[in-house]
């Protein structure tokens, strides 16, 4: 289930972020979002070649 | 390359072919990558900016909810509440001590901050307030010359009258005469708290300076903050280590530490805080030893990872059978060696 | 040899890691993944969190509520804290991957996985010296974590005061120094070589 979670934060001023639901699984999307971007990154830094370096020597 | 390479070639963990030295520059490298680094956080932080919900202080928590309010303070005057009964380090409770087995650490450690929650949290700070409200004072000195039978007569019958209005939906309390002098008291406390005195009472007591939050938290810690931590999935069964306020990532990283917490034996137990300690003790320890651990330590050789790491170096220097490379196909049997 | 200790401690440093090793300009050829960069990338992530947070140590731990610049300097600390995690544990997975710890490189494993453990104090020590209500409720729900194990008296999650000054001093100076100790053991014993592949193996 995603959906905004309701009620009392709101009411004291509190933004309250996105959840996924799942199981006893409780995410919030932005968590999601960082840990989804660490494997992306992570699998992109084996795929990618890293160019030589010539300019140093 | 240098010194390390001569060094452990002649170990069988490491691949004992010498290998090219190629041009490199460890200096431009960090700052380039410095560069980037501070280029994405000032973009994130441009963009986002970062959370920041304001605290709940004891006064908004009297306004908002001044039944509550009082039904916190009568927990903290007759050792009901919480923290009344919690145990060390506050006081010799045992609601909140918890063990490992036959040990208890905590009560090992002692009461080292005490709080007695009656003088520290009602009385203490009612003094102020009965030095110009004659009522008051004469409330306290009615309340501290009684018996404590008779305290506890007057603060039954004042639990039992602000039950009836929680339940009516009141807002607010008009106490019975059966209440005696806790009537008065606490509402003079309420009084306090609704102007923003007990706020200050509670964090300087006699000092001027203040840097110790400890008592103004205790106070504020059950029913006050529950609430609105629970509306932010903060709470311990909602993972809620790792959430933030506002639409932010929050410290993810604490992940594991909080997985517990959904296991049902152990949300459920009185010792979970213990228990979870505990486990990750032992985890991190085996995090740290993961060199010396065997099994673990070859497990990289057998998920085959490093193969794409270092596909170039095993594809430009072959092994085994002129033209057999060994690549992504590797040998069978779940590839090379680990480590030792 | 010299019974000068300054010549010989000298001696030994040089030996232990020469010039040309601590700061290389030429590597292993087989150093040629983005993998190895989450390290440098920790590494930058870290320098901007002391930056940010010797700014924001500057005006005091009230400054940031009451200015928009403050603000955006605590940002630079909140996104800062995110990247170093996000890039320490990018790196600890690639060298658990390469198996790092070969080749007489286990110390220098123990110390990057104890940098890490400490950072999560550092970083815990952070949100609470915050003053909103992320401190608040991670004060109070943590506290019965420490008290269950009897550390509550020694590290009271509600003193302010004693949490800001293991944010900002103590734990900084620990990380700083496992870091250091790190790197140089990285210097010292090179990058690790290649899982060697079966047919050379013993």
């Amino acid at each position: 289930m995603v959906g905004p979670t309701s009620g009392e934060a709101r009411t004291i001023g509190s933004r309250v972020s996105h959840y996924v639901h799942y199981g006893i699984f409780l995410i919030s999307v932005p968590n999601l979002i960082v840990i989804g971007a660490m494997v992306a990154v992570f699998v992109l830094a084996l795929v990618l070649r890293l160019p030589r370096h010539g300019r140093g020597a | 390359m240098t010194a390390g390479t001569s060094r452990t070639a002649r170990r069988a963990d490491v691949d004992p072919r010498p290998a090219r030295a190629v041009p490199y520059d460890l200096v431009r490298e960090v700052l380039v990558v410095c560069g980037v680094v501070l280029v994405l956080v000032l973009a994130l932080s441009a963009v986002f900016s970062s959370p920041d919900d304001p605290p709940t202080t004891i006064r908004s928590f009297a306004q908002q909810s001044p039944l509550v309010f009082l039904h916190t303070a009568l927990g903290d005057l007759d050792g009901s509440g919480e923290i009344a009964s919690y145990g060390p380090p506050y006081n010799q409770g045992d609601h909140a001590v918890q063990y490992l087995g036959p040990v208890s650490l905590q009560k090992l450690a002692g009461v080292t901050i005490p709080i007695n929650t009656a003088q520290d949290f009602v009385l203490g700070p009612l003094q102020p307030l009965a030095t110009v409200e004659p009522p008051v004072a004469a409330a306290l000195d009615r309340f501290n010359a009684a018996s404590p039978a008779q305290r506890k007569a007057w603060e039954a019958a004042y639990g039992t009258a602000l039950d009836a209005a929680v339940s009516s939906g009141a807002t607010s309390l008009q106490a019975p005469a059966a209440a005696g002098p806790v009537g008065p008291m606490l509402a003079g406390l309420l009084e306090e708290a609704q102007v923003g005195s007990l706020d200050g009472l509670l964090l300087t007591s006699s000092r001027f300076y203040a840097t110790d939050y400890t008592k103004p938290l205790l106070f504020l810690q059950g029913a006050a903050m529950h609430n609105r931590a629970s509306a932010l999935n903060f709470l311990g069964t909602q993972w809620g280590m790792m959430n933030e306020t506002g639409s932010y990532p929050g410290q993810a990283w604490l992940w594991l530490y909080t997985f517990w917490y959904q296991v049902p034996a152990i949300a459920t137990s009185p010792n979970g805080d213990a228990i979870v300690w505990a486990i990750m003790a032992v985890l991190t320890l085996l995090l740290v030893l993961v060199p010396w651990l065997p099994g673990i330590n070859r497990l990289p050789g057998r998920l085959g990872v490093y193969r794409w790491i270092w596909r170039d170096w095993y594809r430009e220097h072959p092994v085994g059978p002129p033209g057999g490379t060994f690549g992504p196909a590797g040998p069978p049997g779940g590839g090379p060696r680990a480590g030792p | 040899m010299s019974t000068n200790l300054t010549a010989r401690l000298r001696a030994r440093l040089v030996a232990a890691l020469p010039p040309e090793q601590l700061l290389p300009d030429s590597q292993p050829e087989y150093v040629r993944s983005y993998v190895y960069v989450f390290g440098a990338m920790t590494l930058a992530s870290f320098i901007l969190l002391i930056a940010s947070g010797v700014v924001l140590a500057l005006f005091g731990p009230g400054w940031w509520h009451a200015s928009p610049v403050g603000h955006f300097f605590n940002s630079i600390h909140f996104w800062s804290v995110q990247a170093f995690f996000f890039f320490m544990v990018l790196h600890l997975w690639a060298q658990f991957f390469m198996a790092a710890w070969r080749g007489g490189r286990r110390i220098t494993w123990l110390t990057g996985a104890v940098t890490f453990v400490v950072s999560i104090g550092a970083a815990f020590t952070g949100y609470l010296s915050q003053q909103n209500f992320d401190s608040q409720w991670i004060a109070v729900q943590g506290k019965d974590a420490m008290n269950a194990i009897g550390i509550g008296a020694y590290f009271n999650l509600l003193n302010f005061g004693q949490m800001y000054t293991f944010h900002v001093f103590l734990l900084p100076v620990a990380v700083a120094g496992l870091t250091t100790l790190h790197l140089l053991q990285v210097r010292r014993r090179g990058v690790v070589p290649p899982i060697p592949p079966r047919e050379l193996g013993r």
